[in-house]
């Protein structure tokens, strides 16, 4: 099994789109969509963003860090959201990523693979620590 | 990240290549629901599974040619109705008994399969509301007693899990050909016991739960020998058995055995990450390094067994063992591990699931709560009883114990004895360096 992350991603345009739905219809879309997961035995953590405008950008084009409060102007796209799956091949986290109650113009679903401790190497001194503060956080 | 060696363009995820694997991923995630769906259906386990394979046959053909339905799940299951109905017909033209069931057959016409009513709708076959009833009729049907356990075995992990007869041969260590004659075997025997497609009546339900429970842990079992590396395929059998409780504690959340077991896998995968080097050797668990073990699935094995426990009808063995995992995996060395609480678990494992080997791991921990001498007379006890015969683990127990007794050389023929008994390499080899050790200093 391998860890895979759907990352939702969104633009202004399809976030107006998404605020004209009724939100406990969408609440009921995503609600089923993480049952079908759930029952499946494969939903191993997801959470959502508050709108772009509570947030910020941190710019680092120049030698400077930029801050930009949200909407963020010229951003063409705005990540939204995951949902981390533990399925058996890429395919199978696409297949899920199809099913996602998600629709609108600019509304993506990227498909990332999690790295896993094969992917570091594992006599790092700060691979090591973060074994130690993965316990202390209870994450994997 | 390099963008060139992104995979883009419009070809990337088309083709045939790309349908055929939509046909895979498809039949991973729907199997259950699709063969569960068509056996009510056809009332008859044996042939959903046929007309299933049939219709995934057709998709690996006509996906690639025609490209991948808006509904993959529908289209199997429409395919797979089709196919049934096409059965039903030829079986019709040679036996009587299934001539009636063809004249209420029809494309649009839906069938009650064993227990026909003719007032059912013709999308029954996508039944929202059905569909947790039809996956648990098939995981109590494909771990049904009347199937030896390797048909179990192979057959939940194809109609449940979805895997490929490739895959569990390749788990397995065994050519596909032998998979598949153990399927089609197992689907001959449903049929000749006339296995009815159903979830068991209440009178039978907790001796089936138990068939259902021992299988997915013999998923589990065959998996966690594995260590890894090219051995991934079979490691993964022990997720997968993961996964398939997930999905049964959640079709039967009134079984706290159910979460016991969940409980128990998720808590005993947690320290696979810790337990071989570097080389795939084994490492015990007194010299693993607990800050590989998996916090995240220790989580989720806690909150399973709490889960049992909540029940308040005292935990069962999967549940107790699961209880006894925890303890290991809440502590932060063998020294702190709360041998007295382990001691007590194991007494109650005892009671309700009595075997000579649970009394040898009793033995261990009292050894750890109170000492050698007093694990020493429950070993004796056991060796008097004549129990586990042939088995290394008594010789290497009372070995152990006998060498922290000093008693040097009881203890070296203890386990010399062990090493002769013992079939794995690497463990032999450790037994008899102990050994080995204990003569120089016996002298």
């Amino acid at each position: 099994m391998t860890k895979y992350m759907l990352i939702m991603r969104g633009t202004d345009e399809g976030r107006a789109a998404f605020e004209a739905t009724d939100f406990t219809e969408v609440i009921a879309a995503m609600g089923r969509y993480n049952e079908q997961m759930m029952d499946a035995g494969v939903l191993a953590a997801g959470e959502g963003l508050a709108d772009a405008s509570e947030g910020a950008v941190v710019d680092f084009s120049t030698d400077t860090p930029v801050v930009t409060d949200g909407p963020y102007g010229e951003t063409k796209e705005l990540f939204n959201g995951f949902w981390i799956l533990d399925v058996s091949s890429r395919d199978e986290a696409i297949e899920w990523a199809k099913r996602a109650p998600l629709s609108g113009p600019g509304t993506r679903l990227e498909v990332r693979r999690i790295n896993g401790v094969e992917d570091f190497p594992q006599d790092n001194e700060w691979i090591q620590k973060e074994k130690e503060w993965r316990q202390e956080l209870g994450t994997e | 990240m390099s963008g060139a060696r992104e995979v883009s363009g419009v070809g990337a995820e088309q083709g045939p290549d790309a349908a055929r694997r939509a046909v895979e991923a498809t039949w991973r995630i729907e199997s259950a629901r699709i063969v569960g769906a068509l056996a009510r259906y056809t009332g008859e386990l044996a042939l959903a599974e046929d007309v299933a394979s049939e219709a995934v046959a057709e998709a690996l053909v006509g996906w690639p040619r025609d490209g991948v339905p808006r509904d993959p799940t529908g289209w199997l299951l429409a395919t797979g109705r089709r196919r049934a109905i096409d059965a039903f017909r030829r079986r019709s033209a040679r036996d009587v008994r299934y001539a009636a069931f063809a004249r209420d057959l029809g494309e649009g016409g839906a069938h009650g399969g064993a227990t026909p009513s003719g007032a059912e709708e013709p999308d029954l076959l996508w039944d929202p509301d059905r569909i947790e009833d039809d996956k648990l009729a098939l995981i109590f049907t494909s771990c049904h007693p009347v199937l030896s356990k390797e048909a179990r075995v192979a057959l939940t992990l194809r109609v449940v899990g979805g895997l490929t007869s490739e895959e569990i041969a390749r788990a397995f260590l065994v050519p596909t050909a032998t998979i598949q004659a153990r399927i089609t075997r197992a689907k001959k025997a449903l049929g000749a016991a006339r296995v009815p497609f159903e979830v068991p009546p209440a009178a039978e339900r907790a001796a089936r739960l138990g068939s259902v429970l021992n299988v997915l842990y013999v998923i589990f079992t065959e998996g966690s020998s594995a260590s890894g590396g090219d051995d991934w395929i079979r490691a993964d059998l022990a997720r997968e058995a993961i996964r398939l409780s997930r999905v049964l504690t959640r079709l039967v959340p009134d079984e706290p055995e159910a979460a016991g077991l969940l409980a128990l896998l998720e808590l005993t995968a947690a320290r696979f990450p810790a337990r071989t080097g570097p080389d795939g050797e084994p490492i015990l668990l007194a010299d693993q390094d607990r800050r590989r073990w998996d916090a995240s699935a220790i989580r989720r094995g806690r909150a399973a067994l709490a889960r049992a426990e909540a029940a308040g009808r005292g935990l069962g063995p999967y549940g107790l063992q699961a209880a006894i995992a925890e303890q290991h995996d809440v502590a932060p060395s063998v020294e702190g591990t709360d041998w007295a609480r382990i001691v007590v678990l194991y007494e109650a494992l005892g009671r309700v699931a009595p075997s000579p080997v649970v009394d040898l791991n009793r033995a261990v921990a009292v050894s750890m709560a109170s000492g050698p001498a007093e694990a020493l007379e429950i070993v004796d006890g056991l060796v008097a009883g004549g129990a586990l015969p042939g088995s290394y683990l008594l010789p290497s127990v009372r070995g152990e114990l006998l060498s922290r007794l000093g008693r040097p050389d009881e203890a070296r023929r203890e386990l010399e004895a062990a090493a002769r008994l013992c079939g794995n390499e690497r463990e032999r080899a450790v037994l008899q360096a102990k050994a080995a050790a204990l003569e120089e200093l016996s002298g």
